[in-house]
């Protein structure tokens, strides 16, 4: 189902977290709100939600062309899934994912047989069968959240919401259950909105990408398009490691080229200042001959340091790439 | 190598600990058996069951565990209101709750007998119903509950505090009216805590004495507590009877606490 975001604002007290906000979520996309802690992105991600309301007047949310800006949460038909789980510890996992269809209505509620056949799909597709008795506290971090997407997905959610789906998780559960949600979105093929300030998460992650700031939506884009083309320098910024030249240019550090000082098109001489060579790959810092407070940020592979046998100190060449048209961003950096 | 632990001292601290426990639980309450054990079975079970023991052990046990009870939905109320709204006065009233802790229990006594009396300002209303308020059962029971429920209050609240939005937020999300949502989520999460202030209420309420003889009117075999009847074979110098009321009390009491604390620690497993 496809959500539409018109023209919505959104105050606490005196405080913007929403300003002016229009965003089109494709019915079946999987699509990340990113942005820095206090960007307005779980804002309306909890706005979409129902979970917090529009300021009255502002603006709209329609679900496939259906105004639901006034309708509460449990009526919105979405899955919600909380950064923390806020799974109800006091239950065991299997009544967790069944207590969508337990607070049914008397006419509405599913047999006690069905809710068990639904309860021990939902733990095959989270791949948690076996486990319907324990309790979260048994489980681990992972466990809880694949258990927090099973029990929002019981009701036949129509949209699926993320709150920082792995903010909680350590790196390597982080990136196993990164892939295991791709996969699983497009097995399922449900419309996906998730929150996340990693832009690692959003880029691998999203069919689209919602990057926020100050309560705005700065760009919204494929992930390839807004790495290659950020149309303001917050985005450049903020989308990955990125070298301000002095001439107001951005350049990421893979796309500098290393040349030995004296060789042609050389742009920039420098000192290397720091190097570090982790597994294939090589970190370079280059502080300018020109004077230039700038250090330049190089990324290079360990064999091209190898050959060209650069240690800390030495005096390299720099060139940067031609200057795309869109590679100039508009806007003021920080 | 022995286990490093953050506080250093175990042999001091511990030793202080059962110094402590022995000079003010231990050796009196060994006291109070040995006096007690000055007397043969045949008088222990003579003086247990005699009619009047018996009546003001029911007295004594049946208020202090309705007036709990009262107390557990009144402090759950109490501590809603005072987590979950905001308004004038909260402080106030916050601080207020203490008060039961504080005042000393003869005030409390002779104040609500003044005002349920049968011609107090809420007890001429009770007395329309045929309610008498104080010097009858009802007395003992609502002084019971004025010095209870403060403990309710103050174990529920910060549990309560401590629930966040995010699970109301998750039942609502899933699409459980509110009732459900306080039913089926945040009723047993309170319920461990519940448990906790009841019992600290039932056992305050079982050694109260100074608001009790003053609301109570201390009649033999109707309005008579446990603790009073005591104190009656003192003033006779029967101090054997007295210490076997005591002891036969302190076992009851011992009894009730440890069931409901291994009921409470099966649940607190449930809900880890």
């Amino acid at each position: 189902m496809s959500v539409s975001i018109q023209s919505i604002h959104k105050t606490f007290g005196s405080y913007t977290a929403l300003d002016d906000v229009s965003l089109e979520i494709p019915d079946g996309s999987l699509t990340a709100l990113l942005g820095p802690s206090g960007s307005g992105k779980t804002t309306l991600l909890r706005i979409v939600a129902g979970l917090e309301f529009a300021d009255p007047g502002s603006g709209r949310v329609l679900f496939h062309g259906e105004d639901v800006t006034e309708v509460p949460a449990g009526s919105r038909g979405v899955g919600f899934v909380f950064q923390h789980y806020a799974l109800f510890k006091h239950m065991s996992v299997a009544d967790n994912i069944a207590f969508g269809l337990s607070v049914l209505p008397g006419s509405r509620r599913p047999a006690k047989g069905d809710i068990e056949a639904r309860v021990h799909e939902l733990l095959q597709l989270v791949k948690l069968e076996g486990l319907e008795k324990r309790r979260p506290h048994e489980l681990s971090g992972g466990q809880r959240q694949r258990v927090a997407l099973a029990r929002a997905l019981a009701i036949r959610p129509k949209i699926l919401l993320l709150d920082e789906p792995f903010g909680a998780l350590d790196a390597q559960v982080r990136k196993d259950l990164r892939r295991w949600l791709r996969q699983f979105h497009d097995e399922i093929g449900l419309t996906t909105l998730f929150v996340t300030h990693d832009q690692e998460e959003a880029l691998e992650l999203a069919d689209q990408v919602v990057v926020m700031r100050n309560a705005r939506i700065e760009q919204t884009g494929k992930p390839q398009d807004i790495y290659d083309e950020p149309r303001t320098s917050f985005v450049y910024e903020f989308l990955g490691e990125v070298n301000k030249l002095d001439d107001g240019r951005y350049v990421r550090p893979h796309e500098i080229e290393l040349k030995f000082a004296a060789e042609e098109g050389v742009q920039v001489a420098g000192r290397v200042s720091h190097l570090f060579v982790a597994g294939p790959f090589a970190r370079l810092s280059v502080v300018p001959e020109s004077g230039s407070r700038r250090e330049i940020e190089v990324w290079a592979t360990r064999e091209q340091v190898e050959e060209m046998a650069l240690c800390d100190g030495d005096i390299i060449g720099l060139r940067f790439p031609e200057p795309k048209p869109a590679a100039r961003p508009q806007g003021k950096a920080k | 190598m022995p286990k490093q632990r953050v506080i250093p001292g175990f042999g001091l601290s511990m030793g202080i600990t059962i110094f402590w426990l022995s000079g003010i639980i231990l050796i009196p309450l060994a006291a109070l058996f040995l006096k007690a054990a000055g007397l043969g079975p045949g008088e222990w079970w003579n003086i247990l069951t005699s009619p009047r023991v018996l009546a003001a052990a029911k007295l004594t046990f049946g208020a202090s565990a309705a007036a709990a009870g009262v107390s557990m939905v009144l402090g759950l109320l109490v501590a809603w209101v005072l987590v979950r709204y905001e308004f004038p006065g909260k402080k106030v009233l916050d601080a207020m709750v203490d008060l039961p802790f504080a005042l000393p229990t003869a005030v409390a006594g002779i104040t609500l007998t003044q005002i349920y009396a049968p011609t107090g300002w809420l007890g001429q209303y009770l007395a329309k119903w045929g309610i008498q308020g104080a010097y009858s059962p009802t007395g003992v029971f609502i002084a019971l509950t004025f010095i209870g429920f403060p403990f309710v209050v103050r174990t529920v609240q910060p549990v309560m505090e401590d629930l966040g939005p995010e699970l109301e937020e998750a039942s609502a999300s899933l699409g459980a009216n509110r009732w459900t949502t306080f039913r089926r989520v945040i009723f047993p999460l309170l319920v461990p805590a519940l448990i906790t202030g009841f019992t600290l209420a039932f056992a305050r309420a079982i050694g109260e004495y100074g608001s009790v003889i003053f609301i109570s009117g201390n009649l033999p075999m109707k309005t008579e507590i446990l603790p009073l009847l005591i104190v009656a074979q003192l003033e006779q110098f029967k101090y054997e009877a007295a210490a076997v009321i005591a002891a036969g009390m302190l076992l009851v009491s011992f009894a009730l606490l440890f069931l409901i604390n291994l009921l409470q620690r099966r649940l607190n497993w449930q809900t880890r």
